[in-house]
């Protein structure tokens, strides 16, 4: 991070980090972004994407309906594997919906003025991976219509949630993440939203971003607490961006299977789940900057600190990796030793080699200037390393449990048809969420590149 | 009775139906339906009304559900209903009888009958129905254990495709209209005093039976009696009539004995008075105190490993053939005249595990036994019977009896005779009682065939299986749940049957089949049975000793005499060739579904096989040497060749299996089991020969290249995972170490370090329930798996959701395998939840779904679940048990009427495990606290607990210092599975105490 202020301090001329593309003033700035929606500028492979999103989303609804009516048993998941896909998805989809409460909120505590062009759309992209994330441990419960027992309320049985129970905490990381998250998005909209009031041609545009934009006349007043409420904001999703993840880290931590039990697990997840939002990010970022011709605002050197962040994420997954096996060695707790023999060389080694492959070995390759240049090799490697990450969770969840204390009692696990519709199913969710948000709204946060853009010109001048 | 009988079918409509029949109330309105519905107008009523079924009349599926819809469409309430008292006690519960209370079950001695002798039992019975079998304390079969087969027979009586009517060529009849033409038939054979009539029954030990049998023959002198058993005692009676020169029945108590040689006998598991076999052997291998080996010594020679060989102190694996020659090497150096040959052979072998094993015979006299096993030729049985008479042991290991049997008769041969009479043409008629032969049949008779060369073929069975197919009459047999009669024990006691339900359908007894042959007048079963024992005239009161034998399930003092008998010369008829080529194929009856007749038994078809864990399917057993050398793998399908015949099985590699080995299990393969027995597993019939039954050489294994899935409850990947991976859950050790150190196991042990934080415990003042499993008796049986099936309402869950690993059972037996792979030692440890005071599981459950009780039970509160099964993950021993899909059959009727009542039926998406059997405590409770006073000791028994036939479980209140539990706790070899975790286990083992021979052990 010091080395991106020290981009911004001393910019290089040839273009590449600069944070805004030459030639822009305000105005070219809310036509290149806001025209996006207000004039419907949307290539054709919107629409392909469209479809391609809605079809699996079908997929998604038809996974559901077939698994409300014939229970979870439709799944790989067996005694002793009681946990599968369901859960690794949603460690997965929590992991991915890291990036953007760290874009918007520590990053801003830190002053990263590039993560302005980045922040809205990662914002977005958290809110719709949390919503995926969020289904999986409702469709995951053996009888999900009875999902509020869990849910603190007064009811007629005197009944509590277990509060000693990690699921229990993560209902409440999960919702008060996906609750911060989402204000903290909307109020960043709304001085957008009056924007796009003002320069809308059309009566309905007028009267819905009118109300959503809650009265705003972009007065000093407003300004101030518009600049306050959402500092705050960011001091309250600060934390979450840690806790989220490590509570998410508990369900497995508090356990006393070998491969779970580890106090690694909260920083090793958080930092897992940064890897993958900034992967997931760029994954993205980089076709949708093409395709929309925001060159100019998602610059290379965007790109390049992304990558970066993502590189030193990596190295501490890494750094995660070989602690469990120096811990497990370092235990002399016999089951625990056979549980990481078992990782290496075991019924699943292929996916623990796949893992180093993907996450270790993958990310290296960012050390090269050179690479984080090529958007093709970096939108590969992000994709890589979301696959890395879908594996990481998979080697956790299923390794362990496949084989724990009693050898009697060993199994494997496999998923299956449905196992694999569900997961592709809500990544169609997603991709329609998120088609849906670049149609209706501003991608890019434009106030705020508006206010870079001057803050950079002022800088200029002197 | 109005019941219109008219002789020309005239058309009958719905509302006519209905108005005769709301013209009686009461019993009479159901006797009018019953009557109604046999009138030919009725049933073309039901042709005209359901067209669309009465196609289908004859299908059984369909026919069910036709009954169903009948029910309904008449509006009768009780026609579905297949419940009924029996009619001799109707209950009313406007006036209840004394004895009935709602919501209490009733307990009736009653005898569980398998291969012709009988397993004392009492029968739980829930407002008429029968719910659970436990053993009887008092019945020398069973003193209070049972076998797993008699714990899932309450299943068959419940299941929906027994044979529910008279079916005359596949069309619909009745018995009357059965017993009328059959009458007629038979006073036909009078002329030629029945010389074209034939008898077919498996083994008959019943008193009554037999008597009306003697009727019967006297009444056709001419007719032939034969019977056959697939799976019997045949080479045991050719084995005493060579070795005493008559029948004899042999009886062993193993009690007494302190040192015993099996001859591939399975005498613990499987085979007559198995269940008594491993109560009596516990109490030898129960050590009173840390001081004196009391234990005894077993050593078997085996050729398909078995139970008794894992529970073994010193076992070898040896080809079937090589039995016979061991038998002789042990014979010869007790002076018995044998082949010496064949003794040189197994001594160039065996020899010093055949010297070691003959000392300790003869240092042990007359408390030394050899046992011979079932499968072994007669002249095993005549060479084992001289080693018993040389050790002198009559009178206290053996004791020689009258034949138990009514008529002991070589299987085979008897079955060999009527197939060629039958080929000759010379059968007008033939009768048979259940057994299934057209399916159990050896291939080389083409039995099915030949049976319909008789004119008329009249088969009672429990189900329309395979023979059934051959035969113009079924008659649909009772359950022996549902009739009356007499059967003998193991050692000949007379036991009787009684009905616990009337007839669910038209089921008839034997007993009034028989009658009908015999000529007798018309009688109920009862009837039957009783008037036999109102003419033995056993007892001066009748009416008084008939009650008191049958509340206690047995009459005492009708065992068969006591015989002296004298060994013959000459019992060794000379050594078999043992032929080089090709591989020794070793047949066995299935240990869960025997025969086959149990095959369409759920419980028995998921029970883990003892030792190879597997379920729905039977395999071809070969050792790992043996698939090695022709490069096979578990679950390779292989063509097997024997004798000209052939057929596609898959192979499972069996440690411990004898080299040049293969065993195939019977039973399997059938065609018309029903829902759950058809197409499971292959039909090992069709390679077994009338000539050599039970073993022969010359089989031959080819690959084919295709797969066939197995499901087993303990997977392996490789060799090595048979193992217990080097950790130390089955603690063991031999005798001397262990008189040498009683601390040995303690010092194994986990010892808990203090804890810095104050740990708040709860502190257990009251009842504190805790179970010990003593892993010296456990012979890994499966008694207690099957019992808990039924106690608790443990559904099937099928083969496929056994290979997803999604089996129910609550209480497990795990196998662990030690050692070489070619000779391990097999270990057994059964699994119910551990009840941890500190259980992992109910920390992490979001909803307090599973939760801790006051006693130490970790209660399921199974409303409360919604299914995150985090428990399941977080439990160490894996015993946590997960509705994944809804796996309760809600829709068959007859299946809702076998369920406890005092279990909750789980649903889809509910987790459930062993409750320590609450229910079983709460009611035990309620009785204490009704009469203000503690729960004794003893008096809650668990249903695993009350199955064990070795008395290995024992469950009670750790903080009663007497009770036994809590005695079994301060055992030195008292020890916490898993201690290492902390959990601290409610439920601990007793270590397993090996006793070897030292001569041996310095191998």
């Amino acid at each position: 991070m010091a080395d991106a202020n020290n981009h911004k301090q001393q910019p290089d001329n040839d273009g590449q980090d600069h944070l805004i593309g030459p030639g822009h003033d305000i105005r070219s700035i809310d036509d290149s972004i806001g025209g996006i929606v207000l004039e419907q500028r949307h290539p054709a492979s919107w629409l392909f994407a469209f479809a391609v999103g809605s079809a699996l989303f079908m997929v998604f609804l038809t996974s559901t309906a077939y698994l409300i009516l014939k229970g979870v048993g439709i799944w790989g998941i067996n005694i002793p594997v009681a946990w599968g896909w369901a859960i690794i998805n949603f460690v997965w989809w929590v992991g991915i919906g890291h990036a953007g409460t760290l874009i918007s909120a520590i990053l801003l505590l830190f002053h990263q003025d590039w993560r302005t062009s980045i922040n809205r759309f990662a914002e977005a992209m958290t809110l719709f991976a949390v919503a995926c994330a969020s289904l999986f441990p409702l469709l995951h419960l053996g009888r999900p219509w009875l999902f509020y027992f869990i849910m603190p309320y007064p009811n007629t049985m005197g009944m509590w949630p277990q509060f000693r129970s990690p699921l229990a905490w993560d209902v409440f990381a999960v919702n008060t993440y996906a609750t911060v998250s989402a204000l903290f998005w909307y109020v960043g909209l709304v001085p957008d939203l009056a924007t796009m009031r003002d320069r809308a041609k059309n009566r309905i545009t007028q009267v819905a971003c009118g109300i959503a934009s809650l009265g705003w006349r972009g007065s000093a007043r407003h300004w101030f607490r518009y600049e306050m409420a959402y500092l705050l904001l960011a001091g309250l999703a600060t934390p979450l961006v840690v806790s989220v993840h490590s509570i998410v880290s508990y369900d497995f931590a508090v356990s006393l299977i070998p491969g779970w039990h580890t106090t690694v697990f909260p920083p090793y997840f958080v930092a897992g789940a940064v890897f993958s939002g900034f992967a997931m990010v760029m994954t993205l970022m980089i076709p949708i900057r093409k395709l929309y011709g925001l060159e100019d605002f998602i610059t290379m050197r965007h790109i390049n600190n992304m990558a970066k962040i993502t590189l030193a994420t990596g190295l501490i997954v890494a750094y995660g990796y070989s602690m469990e096996f120096f811990v497990g060695w370092y235990s002399g707790h016999e089951e625990e030793q056979f549980m990481l023999m078992n990782r290496v060389t075991g019924y699943y080694w292929y996916v623990f080699a796949a893992l180093i492959l993907c996450n270790v070995l993958t990310t290296q390759l960012l050390w090269f200037r050179s690479i984080r240049q090529n958007l093709v090799a970096l939108f590969i490697i992000s994709i890589i390393i979301n696959i890395g990450m879908w594996l990481e969770r998979y080697l956790i969840v299923i390794t362990s449990l496949h084989a724990d204390f009693l050898p009697s009692s060993w199994g494997t696990y496999h998923g299956t048809i449905w196992d694999w519709t569900l997961y592709i199913g809500t990544i169609g969710f997603f991709v329609v969420l998120l088609l849906v948000f670049i149609r209706f709204l501003p991608m890019i946060s434009m106030f705020e590149m508006k206010h870079l853009h001057h803050k950079l010109q002022h800088k200029a001048k002197h | 009775m109005t019941t219109p009988q008219a002789t020309s079918p005239q058309r009958l409509d719905m509302a006519e139906v209905r108005q005769r029949l709301s013209e009686r109330t009461g019993p009479a309105y159901w006797r009018g339906l019953e009557e109604l519905a046999e009138t030919p107008e009725f049933t073309e009523l039901l042709d005209r009304e359901f067209p669309r079924f009465a196609t289908e009349w004859h299908e059984g599926v369909s026919r069910r559900n036709f009954i169903k819809l009948m029910g309904a469409s008449l509006a009768l309430a009780g026609v579905t209903g297949c419940a009924r008292q029996p009619e001799d006690h109707i209950v009313s519960y406007v006036r209840q009888p004394e004895w009935v209370v709602p919501g209490e079950p009733l307990f009736f001695a009653s005898t569980f009958p398998m291969g012709g002798y009988g397993e004392g039992v009492v029968v739980e019975s829930h407002t008429g129905r029968p719910t659970k079998i436990e053993g009887n304390p008092e019945h020398p079969s069973s003193l209070g254990g049972t076998s797993a087969i008699a714990q899932a027979s309450v299943l068959t009586l419940y299941d929906p495709d027994r044979a529910q009517e008279v079916l005359r060529d596949g069309d619909p009849t009745s018995w009357d209209a059965f017993a009328t033409l059959f009458r007629n038939e038979l006073e036909g054979h009078e002329e030629t005093d029945g010389a074209g009539l034939r008898l077919l029954t498996g083994p008959v030990t019943s008193p009554t039976m037999a008597a009306q049998i003697q009727r019967m023959l006297e009444r056709f002198p001419e007719t032939k009696w034969h019977q056959y058993d697939p799976a019997g005692n045949t080479n045991a009676h050719a084995g005493a009539r060579i070795a005493f020169g008559e029948d004899v029945s042999v009886h062993y108590d193993i009690a007494a004995a302190d040192v015993i040689l099996s001859l591939d006998g399975d005498f613990l598991a499987s085979g007559l008075g198995c269940v008594r076999h491993a109560r009596d052997f516990a109490s030898k291998r129960t050590l009173d105190n840390a001081e004196a080996n009391t234990m005894n010594r077993l050593y078997v020679a085996e050729s398909s490993p078995c139970l008794t060989g894992a529970t073994a102190d010193h076992r070898l694996a040896v080809k079937a053939a090589d039995i016979a020659n061991i038998a002789r090497a042990v014979a010869a150096r007790f002076g018995v005249d044998v082949d010496s040959a064949g003794a040189d052979r197994a001594e160039e072998l065996y020899g010093p595990w055949i010297n070691a094993a003959s000392a300790d015979l003869e240092a042990h006299g007359a408390n030394a036994l050899v046992i011979p096993g079932a499968a072994q030729p007669p002249v095993v049985h005549a060479l084992a019977h001289a080693i018993n008479m040389a050790l002198g042991n009559t009178g206290t290991t053996v004791t020689y009896t009258d034949p138990v049997e009514a008529e002991p008769v070589d299987s085979f041969a008897s079955l060999r005779e009527l197939t060629e009479d039958l080929d000759a043409g010379s059968v007008e008629t033939l009768v048979i009682l259940g057994g299934n032969p057209a399916y159990t049949a050896p291939a080389d008779l083409d039995f099915a065939e030949n049976i319909e060369k008789a004119g008329t073929r009249i088969y009672m069975s429990l189900y329309a299986d395979e023979t059934a197919q051959h035969c113009n009459w079924l008659i649909p047999e009772t359950h022996y749940l549902e009739t009356w009669g007499d059967i003998r024990g193991h050692d000949g006691t007379v036991s009787l049957i009684q009905p616990m339900i009337a007839p669910l359908y038209e089921n008839r007894s034997p007993h009034e089949l028989l009658g009908l042959l015999a000529g007798d007048p018309a009688a109920s079963p009862q009837e039957i049975v009783k008037a036999h024992w109102e003419n033995e005239g056993v007892w001066d009161n009748f009416d008084r000793g008939w009650l008191e034998a049958l509340s206690a399930g047995y009459i005492a003092g009708m065992e068969p005499s006591t015989k002296t008998v004298s060994l013959q010369n000459d019992l060794d008829p000379g050594a078999e060739e043992v032929s080089g080529d090709g591989l020794e194929i070793i047949f066995r009856a299935d240990p869960n579904i025997r025969d086959g007749f149990y095959s369409n038994n759920g419980w028995l078809q998921e029970l883990p096989k003892p030792l190879t864990k597997l379920t729905w399917d039977n395999a071809v057993l070969v050792s790992p040497a043996t698939a090695e050398e022709l490069d096979l793998a578990t679950e390779d399908v292989v063509e097997l060749s024997h004798d000209g015949r052939s057929l596609r099985a898959p192979v499972w590699v069996m440690p411990g299996h004898p080299h040049g080995s293969v065993t195939v299990h019977l039973g399997y393969g059938r065609e018309r089991a029903g829902r759950v027995g058809d197409g499971a597993g292959f039909n090992a019939y069709a390679l077994r020969t009338s000539a050599a039954p039970w073993h022969a050489a010359g089989a031959t294994l080819e690959k084919t290249g295709q797969r066939y899935r197995l499901a087993t409850t303990q997977i392996h990947h490789t060799l090595h995972d048979w193992s217990m991976q080097g950790r130390n859950l089955i603690m063991s050790a031999p005798i001397a170490a262990y008189l040498d150190s009683p601390d040995l196991f303690q010092d194994q042990a986990y010892d808990p370090q203090e804890s810095v934080f104050d740990s708040g415990e709860f502190e257990y003042t009251g009842y504190a329930w805790g179970m010990t499993i003593d892993l010296n008796k456990c012979t890994g049986c499966n008694a207690c798996v099957v019992a808990c099936q039924a106690e608790n309402n443990i559904p099937v869950v099928g083969k496929q959701e056994v290979i997803n690993g999604r089996e129910m059972h609550w209480i497990r037996v795990d196998r662990y395998y030690e050692g070489d792979v070619d000779d391990p030692e097999a270990l057994h440890q059964p699994i119910p939840c551990m009840h941890c005071e500190k259980a992992p599981c109910e920390p992490v459950c979001p909803v307090h779904a599973t939760v801790h009780g006051d006693e130490g039970l970790n209660e399921m509160v199974y409303n409360r679940c919604i299914g995150t099964r985090y428990c399941s993950n977080n439990c160490p021993y894996k015993v946590r048990r997960f509705n994944f899909l809804q796996y309760n059959d809600q829709e068959t009727e007859q299946l809702k009427l076998q369920r406890n009542p005092n279990v909750t039926v789980r649903s889809r998406g509910v987790m459930e495990k062993c409750t320590y059997c609450v229910q079983r405590i709460n009611k035990a409770r309620i009785a204490a606290k009704r009469e203000d006073r503690q729960i004794a000791d003893g008096e809650i028994v668990m249903a695993c607990e009350a199955a064990c036939p070795a008395g290995a479980i024992v469950f009670g209140d750790i903080n009663n210092e007497d009770a036994r539990v809590a005695r079994e706790k301060a055992d030195p070899r008292n020890y916490g599975l898993l201690a290492h975790l902390n959990v601290r286990p409610r439920t601990t083992y007793l270590a397993k105490l090996k006793n070897p021979n030292p001569e041996l052990e310095t191998e």
